[in-house]
């Protein structure tokens, strides 16, 4: 079977989803675990610390080629992850060309599982709204404040975050982008290892398990950073 | 067990034939008892229809003991009606109560078109297993049943896949109007036996390939088809899919014509 | 006298011998022979696939939208082969013989000896197309006992073993539709042989859902088009089962043999009322674990668990000490009928007997089951718990079946059974290759009357189906079609085409035409309410000649007064159903005339002036041991043929179960 068979078949288009999710999934665990250096700042570890761990951090992430190369690979992830999902809509919608009177709604389904769509939707303008907010001033227009750490010379992403996170509404849109997060993550994640073939109920309900921890626990860490900021925990 | 008689508001899709355009029509029927099935009440209604000079209405239905996969009506948004692990002709008149509107449409998929009414055309099911649904083995090839010791767990599995009756519910109830549990069960059944394993990797690529040209879409994980299979064949099966799916698409040099 | 043709020889060399010299076809010439299956059950969808499988080009068709959906797909307890898995004492001979005896000797020794030959040839072949049978923890096919027989033969899948089999037999046909061997036609309804110069050349097929009549051409035609149980209106059978193929093969001069052979089966679910469409029958197989009662006190009206073990009248193991609640369907349906007659039935209409599972729930497997998990003197409850995991995993979708039509439960409230018709004995009269008296037109499985006597055992209907579809015919139709290999395909514009096509289109108009007052299910049901009281478990010689006159009477009514709506050129089942119901009352007449002239008591044929002092059947062997095959004279006439049976190996005995 040729590549382009393998990966344009039903089963295939979903394998590309489930391949490029379980990606993102992985840059959500670092980036995740980066970020949450911020926590750092916290009365109960070092108030002195303002946004220097993590600052630090983010350096090393950006002057790191093999992290700059990833980017890059994560770009393209999101963007196969995203049309690909549209397409699959699409077609999949076309499918029934004559609904339902009555709908199925969610007999035998969780919403959000039949919302994936929409979730990823939501997701989707979240990121616009978060790239245009630290990772273009950063990467693209340099805009950000210079900061020296001993001999490492790095721009100061923390007073940026601290910047943003003052308006309300922006941080009511980012705890909304981690909701949405999580109801995507909490279907998707053990949907990921369902495509990729895991049919043995041991490793089910492991990813089943895995997969609600996850989905709850990294976007209530996101969702905490801003919130976290707002309230002048941080910052 | 209780029984008790009950009058019921009835709204059914009427579509005379593939072409015409269809709609509802709305029914009333009296002094139901709870042990009808629904099929014993859509009898009725019909035998009321005819003494009326009105047109019956058309469903198809056969053995009548929840088998042969023939029934397909799709009750008050759900495929098969409100109980579940059951066919709508098992369905019965005790899921309702005096005074109830019933909704019944027929399976809707672009791959099942109507034919008339509630009957739809569900070959492409057939087409499915021609594309490899099956262990190619003539007659008479075969050796002593007992000299092929099958493991009781994958027995037990294959058993519960081959439970399928093909009736189509899954593709009614999919947000996707995807046959994937349909072709899971099959591919399921025949990758767990011994007997199937030299053709388990044509077998899931021509399957599926038949599948996508039918029409149907893709799978999402939604569950419904689970939640709604009269068989209460698992989705588990779907994930045996794909993993013989990568496993075959990997391994096979074949083409198999996928779009 | 009729030819059954026979071949000559000791019985058990019989189909060795004549495999051994019957004429074959070159593969060359079968890719040029043309075959016609009608009916795509066990047999058919066997026959269609083994045929194909050879290299003959196979057009199959079925009413149903799919060939999967026979009704042989709802066969539940098991199917019979002489393994001797088991090490307990089976054989080919033991499987032939107890068929025979079963079948209460009136079944050919010569077919069915064939038929327990190659019963273990099926359950291999089934193996390998992946038949899911159940099987032992060591991975080795397991085997249940089945009522009427002392060893346990029967193969199962839990009680979908017909769904498992006819899904194998759907496979392998569907496999040759790929190959483009078989062309399959579904939703179509065969409804006339056309015959050219005295051979079966083809059919006159109508699409069920355009309305239109189409003809097709074959070197031979195969009828396996199942049995006529819906003649009685109630039975187990599917609501499309119908005699229609079969008849019209009868009424084209096919010899229909033993037509008042019918089976009813002790163990269905009891009719709650008149809107009942259908009877659904609870496996046999359960009688293995379950005991029939009821209770000794008249009018009771406790529960059935609140009646104590001594108030019971366990009359099958009362009756028939040995066999007890094992004894073959005939004498367990009659025996329950007996009770409910004598008033002592339960249930609201008191047409119903309980089938208990308690005791080996308990005893059985509950104490096993405590055994294995090493629980010393385990109390009720926990018994009750392990024996329902058990009882779950062998008959788990009867039991929920069961509850759904009932809404009662069957793990704590004895089931209500009552006997339904069930299967037809009786079918086209066919001679050892299956070939019926018209040459070229053969019947295979239940629509032939040929292996199962004047009752059927259990477990042995599927075994038939497949024999005939897989192992005999393919074998037997060489011996005639190698005879046509020069008779180039007869084009469907031929003469006989014409006529047989307007006179099914002249039916079809004449019915469409009456636009009476009654509806076809309306007559379907006086139809069947005649037939079960007067040709059903009993009959008498009165009973017999008034339903005679009834359906008589019943048929003018039809004629004259059938409603039918909607129009011929579109997807019409009354118009379907009116063709069957017509050809159900004929049917109905000749059951009860071939009922009425068979005066002795054999398998499921009771007459009650035929019956032993204490009540079992009577047989006349001086006088009837012969198969009754009818030719169709005219309207309300028939002659009777009789093909004699000659039993070489075994004796004739009045069957005993006590």
């Amino acid at each position: 079977m040729k590549w382009t068979e393998f990966f344009t078949s039903s089963v295939g288009k979903k394998l590309v989803m489930a391949l490029t999710g379980l990606f993102l999934i992985s840059f959500l665990v670092v980036h995740v675990g980066l970020n949450s250096c911020i926590f750092n700042d916290l009365e109960w570890f070092d108030p002195n610390d303002n946004g220097r761990m993590f600052n630090k951090a983010a350096h090393f992430m950006g002057s790191s080629v093999v992290i700059r190369i990833m980017e890059i690979g994560l770009f393209v992830g999101i963007l196969i992850h995203a049309i690909q999902a549209y397409v699959l809509y699409v077609q999949n919608t076309s499918k029934r060309k004559i609904g339902y009177k009555v709908k199925m709604g969610t007999k035998g389904s969780t919403w959000y599982s039949k919302s994936m769509t929409l979730l990823g939707t939501l997701l989707l303008l979240f990121l616009i709204m978060h790239i245009s907010h630290f990772w273009v001033p950063s990467r693209v227009t340099g805009t950000l404040d210079p900061v020296q750490y001993g001999d490492t010379h790095t721009h100061d992403l923390f007073a940026r975050m601290v910047a943003v996170f003052q308006n309300p509404w922006i941080v009511a849109l980012y705890v909304a982008g981690c909701i949405s997060l999580g109801w995507h993550l909490l279907h998707g994640f053990q949907a990921t290892f369902r495509t990729l073939g895991v049919s043995n109920k041991k490793y089910l309900v492991m990813a089943n398990s895995a997969g609600l921890i996850f989905s709850i626990l990294v976007p209530v860490l996101f969702a905490l950073m801003p919130i976290s900021i707002y309230l002048g925990w941080i910052g | 067990m209780e029984h008790y008689i009950m009058n019921l508001t009835l709204k059914v899709w009427k579509q005379k034939n593939p072409a015409s355009n269809g709609k509802f029509e709305t029914y009333q029927v009296k002094n139901i008892s709870s042990e009808m099935s629904l099929l014993e009440m859509f009898d009725v209604l019909n035998e009321q229809l005819i003494s009326e000079g009105n047109d019956p209405i058309a469903f198809d239905h056969d053995c009548r003991e929840g088998i042969c996969g023939a029934c397909s009506m799709y009750v008050n948004g759900r495929p098969h009606g409100p109980w579940h692990g059951t066919t709508t002709c098992q369905l019965h008149m005790r899921a309702f109560k005096d005074g109830d509107t019933i909704v019944v449409e027929p399976w809707r998929a672009n791959a099942f078109p109507v034919i008339k009414d509630l009957v739809v055309d569900r070959t492409a099911f057939d087409r499915i297993i021609q594309a490899g649904g099956y262990i190619s083995v003539n007659t008479g090839n075969a050796v002593d049943g007992n000299t092929i010791p099958i493991e009781k767990e994958k027995a037990d599995k294959a058993f519960a896949a081959a439970a399928c009756i093909g009736c189509g519910a899954c593709v009614a109830a999919c947000k996707n109007s995807s046959a994937l549990l349909f072709v899971a069960a099959k591919v399921s059944h025949l990758a767990l036996l011994p007997q199937g394993d030299p053709e388990r990797r044509t077998r899931v690529l021509s399957m599926v390939a038949q599948m996508d040209k039918e029409g149907f879409g893709s799978c999402t994980f939604t569950q419904a088809c689970e939640a709604v299979c009269p068989k209460e064949i698992s989705v588990t099966n779907i994930s045996r899919l794909n993993a013989e799916y990568i496993a075959g698409g990997l391994g096979s040099d074949k083409d198999y014509g996928h779009q | 006298m009729l030819d059954s043709k026979i071949p000559a020889g000791p019985l058990e060399k019989k189909w060795t011998d004549y495999k051994g010299h019957c004429k074959l076809v070159n593969p060359a010439n079968k890719r040029k022979l043309e075959i016609i299956v009608v009916g795509t059950g066990l047999a058919g969808a066997s026959a269609a696939a083994a045929l194909a499988e050879q290299g003959y080009k196979v057009k199959a068709f079925c009413f149903q939208d799919s060939p999967r959906r026979a009704h042989s797909i709802a066969a539940q307890g098991g199917i019979n082969a002489a393994k001797n898995y088991q090490n307990d004492g089976d054989s080919v001979f033991r499987l032939f013989y107890d068929t025979i005896k079963g079948g209460d000797y009136r079944a050919r020794e010569g077919n069915v000896h064939r038929l327990a030959e190659v019963s273990a040839n099926i359950i291999d072949q089934c193996v390998a197309q992946g038949v899911p049978f159940a099987r032992e923890y060591g991975g080795l096919l397991n085997n249940r006992s089945f009522g009427g027989t002392q060893v346990k033969r029967t193969f199962y899948a839990a009680g979908q073993t017909g769904q498992q089999l006819l899904i194998g037999a759907y496979q392998a046909l569907e496999r040759q539709v790929a190959l483009g061997n078989v062309t399959m036609y579904s939703r179509h309804e065969m409804l006339d042989v056309v015959i050219v110069d005295g051979k079966a050349r083809g059919i006159i097929a109508r699409d069920l859902i355009s309305g239109k009549l189409e003809r097709y051409f074959g070197h031979a035609v195969l009828l396996c088009s199942g049995g006529y149980g819906n003649v009685f209106y109630l039975s187990t059978n599917a609501m499309g089962s119908n005699v229609t193929a079969a008849w019209k093969a009868h009424k084209r001069g096919a010899y229909f043999a033993n037509p008042c052979f019918t089976q009813i089966h002790p163990t269905c679910i009891p009719v709650t009322g008149d809107h009942q469409s259908k009877l659904t029958l609870m496996s046999e197989s359960l009688r293995n674990d379950g005991r029939i009662w009821v209770p000794k006190k008249k009018d009771e009206t406790r529960r059935p668990n609140e009646i104590p073990e001594e108030e019971r009248d366990y009359y099958l193991e009362r009756r028939y000490p040995a066999f007890g609640n094992l004894v073959p369907r005939d004498v367990a349906s009659r025996a329950a009928k007996e009770r409910c007659d004598a008033g002592d039935g339960v249930g609201t209409t008191k047409q119903a007997v309980y089938l208990d599972f308690r005791h080996n729930l308990i005893n059985k497997y509950g104490r096993t089951e405590a055994s294995k998990q090493g629980i010393v003197e385990p109390d009720e409850t926990t018994l009750v718990a392990l024996g329902k995991e058990v009882v779950k995993e062998e008959y788990g979708n009867l039991f929920d079946m069961y509850e759904k039509i009932t809404g009662e439960n069957p793990y704590e409230i004895p089931m209500r059974i009552y006997p339904a018709v069930h299967y037809t004995m009786g079918g086209l009269w066919v001679d050892y290759e299956l070939m019926t008296n018209i040459p070229g037109l053969y019947s295979l499985g239940e629509a032939n009357f040929s292996d199962h006597g004047a009752n059927r055992l259990g477990a042995s209907a599927l075994m038939q189906g497949l024999a005939d579809g897989y192992f005999v015919l393919p074998y037997t139709i060489g011996n005639y079609l190698s005879d046509e290999i020069a008779t180039k395909p007869i084009p469907t514009t031929h003469e006989a085409f014409t006529t047989t096509e307007n006179a099914v289109n002249e039916r079809i108009n004449k019915l469409m035409g009456i636009r009476g007052k009654q509806s076809v299910e309306s007559f379907h049901k006086r139809l069947g309410k005649i037939m079960w009281e007067r040709c059903g478990m009993a009959r008498n010689a009165q009973g017999l000649e008034q339903a005679i006159r009834e359906i008589r009477d019943l048929k003018d009514e039809f004629w004259r007064d059938v409603r039918i709506p909607g129009s011929i050129d579109e997807l019409n089942a009354e118009l379907d159903k009116a063709g069957r119901v017509a050809d159900f009352i004929e049917l109905g007449e000749l059951m009860c005339i071939d009922a009425l002239h068979r005066k002795e008591s054999c398998g499921g044929h009771f007459r009650e002036e035929h019956q032993t002092p204490e009540g079992e059947a009577l047989r006349r062997d001086d006088e009837f041991m012969y198969v009754a095959a009818w030719a169709l004279k005219g309207e309300h006439d028939w002659e009777l043929n009789k093909e004699e049976l000659k039993y070489e190996l075994v004796k004739p005995s009045q069957r005993s179960y006590k």
